[in-house]
């Protein structure tokens, strides 16, 4: 099992039926498209340390509505790529007029991609149980790299951060997070979602952070293990 | 600074006590400008070279908007204070060229086309000019982009070869480049196919083909360097757990992950399916993503239980 740094154009594997995301394939060669870490469990694939969200089918994301046309709202993705509402998807009847009283410039709503085509014209939709206008709570951003991190394992993270803090929380996948609950539990969350996104690499994160909401220690305080440690750690998890 | 009276002492050293085919020592870090989606910022001799990476991002003015790709603007610029005497700020002759053939250089290594229409913008500015800007620049700009999480087919890495008193010497310095015969500035992906090449000057054809042996090696070298920077910026990497659990966990969403380089779709689904704690009573019924209300971890003992287990696991360790 291989867990390493990889930069663009770094060779990998001569296994090219196994490449996958974040790699590409030259001369019967897997190399690395991205800066990230390598991933060759299953597939070859390069998780990249950055990056900007792409609009992907299904997604469930955070939108500010940045243009209410007669028969859309265009909302803002955190993307390169803006995404349309049409009032059809909208779960009631809305007629024009009544589109601004609804969602105006600069609010926010949880969303889903319905569709997103070869030119990445992206189609919303908000036909669905929970999807709706944000009009209370807070919304945090993060790098859509480190989405899985702050739900952790099967949502290890999350379900520890709601429990510690008595907030409820929603992770779009473009890195945008909405939190909700006593306005200084949402000041420790904030604390805590930003030193997830600042520590992304570290292992035993999630023990970190509870530690931090235990006893209120940084992250600066914890002992990290070392990066052959936590290959071994993982080799075992996979059993 | 006046013409030297000569390049090279009795050792055949130059006049910064280099040998003819060594290269200026370099200094790069990664990520310093927390605006920017990536950045580098790059010393080489007494060169000082800041890059900035932006995108992909939405293009304007639209009309240069490309349905199938996105497109790459690239910015060199020399502060006001970079030179001895103070340059003019803002875009001139020169250093519109110097954009021009900087982002050509850069063309062949990014995969533009996984963001149509949009696009991709990178502003290298100097700092402190000490001959060799431009391949400073490109050498910063290749890391600030690998930094942005943008998608390349490898590094590019630049370096110039010129001659001197008859000689060819690889990485001009500053006298050398002023007061030299010919200075040949080279940028060059991993496989060392050349992605920019430009000469001031005049060398014979015996000599071109030397020169571009040298630069191929001073390449290399740089290459080094910059793979070295990039892997240093995590020096205590640690693993991310979540997304071998969101791999392990998922059965594949869809077969299409070949086409879909650079965009992950496998750890997105995974975290969806698995993560969810529902609003509302009936607790199989899925809403799809982390919807969670403050009572509702009760409700599902199992699950959380289980997520504990395996994260001590690791933990303990």
């Amino acid at each position: 099992m291989n867990k390493k740094i990889v930069i663009p154009g770094q060779f990998i594997s001569n296994n090219v039926k196994n490449a996958g995301s974040g790699t590409y394939v030259d001369d019967g060669k897997v190399y690395s498209l991205l800066y990230g870490i390598l991933n060759d469990k299953k597939r070859i694939n390069v998780l990249p340390f950055s990056g900007k969200y792409i609009p992907s089918r299904n997604d469930l994301v955070i939108g500010t509505v940045i243009v209410v046309t007669p028969s859309n709202w265009i909302f803002e993705l955190g993307s390169a790529y803006d995404g349309l509402l049409h009032v059809s998807e909208f779960p009631r009847r809305v007629d024009s007029a009544q589109m601004k009283g609804i969602m105006n410039v600069g609010d926010s709503a949880i969303i889903r991609i319905k569709d997103v085509n070869t030119a990445m014209k992206v189609e919303l939709t908000m036909r669905e149980r929970g999807l709706r206008a944000i009009n209370y709570g807070r919304v945090i951003e993060i790098m859509p790299t480190k989405v899985p991190r702050l739900i952790g394992h099967s949502g290890s993270m999350i379900t520890m951060l709601q429990k510690e803090t008595n907030c409820e929380i929603f992770v779009g996948q473009n890195g945008r997070v909405w939190i909700n609950g006593k306005d200084n539990d949402m000041d420790r969350l904030g604390v805590a979602i930003d030193m997830i996104s600042r520590n992304s690499n570290v292992s035993g994160l999630t023990e970190m952070i509870f530690r931090f909401f235990r006893n209120g220690n940084d992250v600066n305080d914890v002992t990290r293990t070392s990066f052959e440690d936590t290959d071994d750690i993982r080799a075992d998890d996979m059993e | 600074m006046s013409k030297p009276e000569k390049f090279f002492d009795e050792n055949g050293l130059r006049l910064d006590g280099r040998r003819v085919d060594e290269i200026r020592p370099m200094k790069i870090e990664v990520g310093v400008l927390s605006r920017a989606d990536g950045s580098c910022y790059l010393e080489w001799g007494n060169n000082k070279v800041l890059a900035g990476v932006f995108g992909p991002r939405e293009l304007h003015p639209r009309r240069m908007q490309r349905p199938d790709t996105a497109i790459v603007r690239y910015r060199y610029n020399m502060a006001a204070f970079s030179v001895e005497d103070r340059i003019r700020p803002g875009p001139n002759r020169r250093s519109t060229e110097i954009s021009k053939v900087s982002r050509e250089a850069f063309e062949p290594v990014v995969m533009t086309h996984l963001y149509p229409s949009a696009v991709i913008d990178v502003f290298a500015e100097v700092l402190q000019a000490d001959a060799g800007t431009r391949t400073a620049a490109i050498n910063a700009a290749a890391i600030a982009l690998a930094d942005a999480g943008i998608p390349m087919k490898g590094l590019v890495s630049a370096c110039a070869v010129g001659k001197v008193d008859g000689k060819l010497v690889l990485d001009l310095g500053k006298e050398e480049d002023n007061y030299g015969d010919a200075d040949l500035p080279v940028a060059m992906t991993q496989d060392g196919d050349i992605t920019l090449i430009q000469m001031d000057g005049n060398l014979t054809q015996d000599e071109f083909k030397e020169a571009m042996e040298m630069v191929k090696v001073g390449g290399k070298q740089i290459l080094e360097i910059q793979r070295e920077a990039l892997k240093s910026k995590f020096s205590q990497f640690k693993t991310e757990e979540i997304e071998e659990a969101a791999v392990i966990e998922t059965p594949e969403p869809d077969a299409t992950i070949d086409e879909t380089v650079g965009i992950e779709t496998e750890v997105d689904e995974s975290v969806e399916t698995d993560t969810e704690v529902i609003e509302t009573e009936d607790d199989n019924e899925k809403v799809g993503a982390v919807f969670v209300e403050d009572d509702a971890n009760d409700k599902e003992p199992d699950e959380n239980t289980d997520d504990e287990d395996v994260e001590e696991g690791e933990i303990n360790e």
